[in-house]
């Protein structure tokens, strides 16, 4: 996944991991390139999902997933439209994004991290009020925002997490998005984006109480939803990548791994989110909670440590049905029933499953 | 070759993939230009004679050739043609231009002759399909050599999306005879013994055209046959090819067809996907692509979806550069999907299955005039009428079908199927005979129109079995709510589709899974089981049905309880019903021999339990609760009793405590007899009653009075004369002396051991456990 650098940053920027890969896509790229493009579209493609050059330089796939959706993502960029990546969390969507203006741009630190207390200055400007006393306002005492930088040097701006910021900030991106142009009435002055600006924002459409964008804003973008593992060897293969890892980090004991217990939890999250048995036979109703390969994650490791301080070491269907169930069951009346539909439709009957289905009987709810 | 002046002018032969409407486009302009004097096409010769239809009026594409052997309506093919398929377009200019058109491959008579060797291939359409896929795949083999992965697309980006060049109208034939003759060279020649005999008979008939017309024949094919239409063969050898074919009478139709029918996997053509965007890029006259995305966008308009023209503009560019992205010469369907994914629907692929749905596919309807030769159905349905001696008369008449008899069961499901299929000869009636299931009684007329029902229901299939089953199929998938298709499901039995059982089955697996509605699910379950009975009465499978509603009572167990809380006084009646109707369908479906359904019963019991000791209940569920349990022998006096009590004691409101009683001892749980004859329950009731404070006497009093006005005025007189008697009297019932009025004080056990194998006989339980289980309940009650 990463390329060693010769730095001590925990973790270096796309552009810097990947700067051999860049460089050898630019060497060989003959295709035409949009105006301060630092590669062709198809280059950008080609970084992304990976493949071999002319030369025989291995480009490492970035993102595993439908080449449909990068095409569309980079055709985007590269027609002057905004970008808008949505999905639910754990879908890459940040890691997508970080590497699109990497190969755009050569540069993927122009970014404005959204939150619910993302000032207007965060996409506009803001002043410099030292310089402003002193001098009065002028173009010295502004302190550009990333978007504005990326306007005046025609580079990519990314905006994490759009649907967290109020509001009233997201609508000052309409004006940059339309118009391509950041107005300061302070000094009578604007800036005008040259060719080559673009944005690519990221949003959770799983999130409850986030900031719908208005339709104005809305219709600025093209929207790719990026999915859920494809496969469920997929998900299992993630997860217990990622369990590995985060085992690791919190330096929990050593756990014989329950890849059948993490197969369990996959198949269990992936048939509610997707309200349909594994077999494709039966169809079951979705609770309201996101069930993404995160909380799956999660899961797992909790019942990990449950296992390791608690249990026989070993992980079990009881170590992991108290997690499975509070991840489920969200909602309290709704979400209760769809678990309990599921339990004695689906998992009673499942052959070896009776240990799971105890342990979730016992864990209640 | 023989030889002859035919040889100077080679016949015109026009490749074309079926239903390709690059393809339609070019062999329009190619015979535009050509002007032949006779247009041959692929296709059974048998159906020259309906070519003339095609010019009427009122046909409309899409329509299909339908062959039928005549004696066996069930074996027959398709021949579907769309307003953008080639033969169509060359059918077509033919007319127009007063040119002879004719039907050129293997007549039907033998593909269906055929089929009879080959194993069923019901509606299969063998005729003309080069089936590419299937045998050495030739295009896949070209779109490889052109670096494309997908043949379709391969296809596409070559013939289909070119508009009408400017330069020869022919080149782009020859070119692909080219590619096709080098690829048969490849491939041996393509072997397929199949192929070949066609082959030989489409050279036949070219050269009897040949013979007959001077001024140009022109041959519009499969692209596959051409290099072996142009390769000559001695006549001789084409003639041994054809000799001996086995053959079946056959007689052809036409029929309306649906582009939904066209995008299926099966049948001719191997299925397009998108029969809306080829008719789109059919008829377009130009930018197939800006049109295309602007009746997207007035689609999604027509649904509420908010889309500018701003959408449309930015659509437009995405897909276009998206085909450039991908090296495409014009934005195909998976390029203008992308883009309206992307730009009109926020990503998001729900109304992307609208657009597919309408659009893609589309709703085109094709009609036949109706000059065109009888449905094959409607011979089946005479066939039928004859064996069973039931003769379609206009006056009304009464039959009345005992379904033990062969005959009259076969009757009842012709009747039932074509009630399915709109075909209204008969109408159920009540029974004279009895209540019994083996019998029915229908009232039969036939009216005139009955007959164009038949002819509309053609397109169902070629019997009315087949027809019936493919209805039911599709009512399925459509019905609306869930009682539409627990009655489907029903239905399919009573008219022996079995075939159409699992559809409907999956169907209804799907609709119970993802309803919410408790009191729907309750609804639909004693329909199910009584569907169940009759089919276990009829020895059909019901596996699935039996699965199917073992799954919907335990959805139903789960949802009961939390459903029940909180309703008001209506809502409670309404659940009490559903509670019944509930506890009626498990006792039925408990009694059936599967496993799972053993534990159904003990599950039921744990949810009525459950109900009658949650207090958010309403006591008229909670009392009803208490009743059932205690009539089927789950809850021992004493703790009926005690629920009782607690249900009528000092802390509950009276309201609620009247409430409980009309639940447990209403008129629909079967009457007061319970408290005639279980005294210390009467005594519960009685002192509650009297406990009543004056000023909540009034308010309860219309409830009371509801709950014991209805019963029977036997049951009325003795419980007066019981509450009358007073308190001692009734208190020495459940002790030693005494007893009920009109019995004795102690049991004789002489004459009750005589009942018992009359009992026994009866309830037909060998064992003493069951016969104990039986009669132990019933006692009090009897």
């Amino acid at each position: 996944m990463t390329v060693p650098v010769e730095r001590d940053t925990l973790r270096p920027h796309a552009e810097d991991a990947f700067a051999a890969e860049l460089a050898a896509l630019a060497a060989q790229d003959d295709r035409p390139r949009p105006a301060r493009w630092r590669l062709s579209p198809w280059a950008v493609a080609t970084y992304l999902l990976g493949g071999t050059l002319p030369d025989g330089t291995v480009i490492t796939p970035k993102y595993v997933g439908p080449r449909r959706l990068v095409e569309v993502a980079v055709t985007t960029l590269a027609t002057d439209r905004a970008l808008l990546l949505l999905g639910v969390p754990g879908t890459a969507k940040t890691w997508v994004s970080e590497h699109l203006a990497a190969a755009v741009s050569g540069d993927s630190t122009l970014l404005v991290q959204g939150t619910a207390g993302t000032p207007e200055e965060a996409i506009r400007y803001g002043w410099n009020y030292a310089r402003l006393l002193a001098d009065g306002p002028s173009r010295d005492a502004l302190v550009p925002s990333p978007v504005m930088r990326a306007m005046a040097e025609g580079m990519t701006v990314r905006v994490e997490e759009l649907t967290r910021i109020p509001a009233d900030v997201q609508d000052t991106l309409i004006t940059i998005l339309s118009e391509k142009t950041l107005p300061i009435p302070e000094l009578g002055q604007e800036v005008q984006a040259v060719r080559g600006f673009n944005l690519i924002a990221t949003a959770n459409d799983r999130d409850r109480g986030v900031n719908e964008l208005s339709s104005a804003l809305r219709r600025r973008f093209n929207t790719v939803v990026l999915p859920l593992p494809g496969t469920p060897e997929a998900e299992v293969d993630i997860v217990s990548r990622r369990v590995g890892q985060l085992g690791r980090s919190l330096d929990l004991p050593a756990v014989p791994d329950g890849i059948d217990e993490i197969r369990r939890v996959v198949t269990v999250f992936r048939e509610l989110r997707d309200g349909v048995t594994a077999d494709g036979r039966t169809r079951l109703k979705s609770p309201s909670g996101t069930l993404s390969t995160a909380e799956a994650i999660s899961v797992v490791t909790g019942g990990l440590a449950l296992a390791a301080h608690f249990g026989d070491g070993v992980l079990r269907a009881g170590d992991i049905a108290a997690g499975i169930v509070g991840a489920v069951v969200r909602d309290p009346a709704a979400d209760r029933v769809v678990w309990q539909e599921y339990l004695e439709t689906v998992v009673r009957e499942r052959d070896g499953w009776k240990d799971f289905y105890r342990a979730c009987r016992e864990a209640g709810a | 070759m023989s030889g002859g002046k035919a040889d100077t002018t080679e016949p015109l032969l026009l490749g074309v993939r079926h239903h390709g409407p690059g393809s339609a486009r070019a062999v329009r302009a190619a015979l535009d230009d050509a002007r032949p004097g006779v247009v041959l096409i692929e296709g059974p010769p048998e159906a020259d004679a309906l070519i003339p239809l095609a010019a009427g009026e009122d046909m409309r594409p899409p329509v299909a050739l339908l062959a039928h052997a005549v004696d066996e309506p069930g074996r027959s093919a398709f021949w579907p043609l769309a307003g953008f398929s080639p033969e169509w377009v060359a059918i077509r200019w033919a007319l127009e231009h007063g040119v002879p058109a004719r039907f050129i491959d293997l007549p039907a008579a033998h593909t269906l002759a055929r089929e009879e060797d080959e194993g069923p291939a019901p509606g299969a359409g063998e005729g003309t399909v080069p089936e590419p896929d299937v045998r050495t795949d030739p295009l896949g083999v070209l779109a490889g050599a052109a670096g494309y992965d997908d043949a379709e697309r391969w296809w596409e980006d070559v013939v289909e999306h070119r508009g009408v060049g400017k330069g020869d109208p022919v080149a782009p034939f020859t070119a692909l005879e080219e590619a096709m003759t080098a690829l048969r060279e490849e491939c041996g020649g393509g072997g397929h013994g199949r192929d070949l005999v066609r082959e030989a008979h489409m050279r036949l008939r070219i050269r009897a055209a040949r013979r007959e017309f001077e001024d140009g024949v022109a041959v519009v094919c499969g692209a596959w046959h051409v290099p072996a239409l142009r390769r000559g063969s001695p006549v001789a050898a084409d003639r041994a090819l054809l000799k001996g074919l086995p053959k079946v009478k056959t007689d052809m139709t036409w029929v309306p067809w649906t582009h939904r029918r066209l995008s299926r996997a099966s049948g001719y053509g191997a299925g397009i996907d998108s029969p809306g965007w080829y008719g789109h890029l059919f008829d377009a006259p130009d930018r197939p692509v800006e049109r295309w995305l602007t009746k997207v966008a007035g689609l999604l308009r027509a649904e509420d979806r908010m889309v500018s023209s701003a959408h449309v503009i930015e659509a437009v560019r995405l897909a276009e550069t998206l085909a450039a992205m991908r090296g495409r010469p014009l934005a195909g369907l998976s390029e203008t999907t992308d883009a309206v994914r992307a730009v009109m629907c926020d990503g998001s692929d729900v109304p992307l299955a609208l657009v597919r749905d309408r659009l893609v596919v589309g709703d085109v309807l094709g009609e036949v005039p109706a000059t065109a030769p009888a449905v094959p159905l409607q011979r089946d349905l005479a066939r039928i009428q004859r064996r069973l001696r039931l003769k379609p008369e206009a006056a009304e008449r009464e039959l009345d079908l005992d379904l033990r008899k062969d005959t009259d069961a076969e009757r009842s499901r012709l009747l039932h199927r074509l009630r399915l299929l709109g075909i209204a000869w008969g109408e159920t009636a009540v029974s004279r005979g009895g209540t019994g299931t083996f019998r029915e009684s229908w009232r039969l007329r036939w009216e005139p129109e009955l007959s164009v029902r038949v002819a509309e229901a053609g397109v169902w299939g070629t019997t009315v079995h087949a027809a019936a089953t493919a209805k039911a199929e599709t009512d399925a998938v459509t019905a609306r709510g869930l009682d539409a298709v627990t009655g489907l499901a029903e239905h399919c039995l009573l008219a022996g589709l079995s075939g159409a059982l699992p559809t409907v089955m999956r169907i209804l697996a799907d609709r119970v899974a993802l309803d919410t509605d408790v009191g729907r699910l309750a609804r639909a379950l004693p329909a199910l089981v009584r569907s169940l009975r009759y089919g276990d009465v009829r020895g059909t499978d019901t596996a699935a049905l039996a699965e199917v509603a073992s799954g919907l009572a335990g959805r139903i167990f789960v949802g009961l309880p939390p459903a029940c809380a909180a309703l008001d006084a209506d809502a409670a009646e309404e659940m009490r019903g559903h509670v019944d109707a509930v506890h009626g369908a498990v006792g039925l479906l408990g009694d059936s021999p599967a496993p799972d359904h053993r534990t159904l019963r003990a599950r039921w019991q744990s949810v009525l339990r459950t109900l009658s000791a949650r207090d958010t209940v309403p006591g008229v569920i909670r009392g009803r609760c208490v009743r059932l349990l205690l009539d089927g022998g789950e809850l021992a006096r004493d703790e009926a009793a005690r629920l009782m009590g607690l249900a009528l004691s000092r802390g509950t409101p009276p309201a609620d405590a009247a409430a409980w009683i009309e639940g447990f001892v209403g008129a629909e749980s079967g009457g007061g007899l319970l408290l005639v004859h279980d005294e210390r329950l009467l005594a519960l009731v009685d002192a509650w009653l009297t406990g009543i404070p004056a000023e909540a006497f009034t308010d309860v009093l219309p409830l009371v009075r509801r709950t014991f006005s209805a019963y029977e005025p036997g049951v009325r007189r003795t419980l007066g004369e019981l509450v009358r008697r007073g308190p001692g009297a009734r208190g020495s019932v459940t002790g030693t002396g005494g007893g009920p009025p009109g019995f004795a004080p102690g049991l004789d056990t002489a004459r009750a051991d005589a009942v018992l194998p009359v009992l026994r006989l009866l309830l037909g339980g060998p064992d003493a456990e069951d016969e104990e289980a039986a009669t132990g309940p019933a006692g009090p009650a009897g």
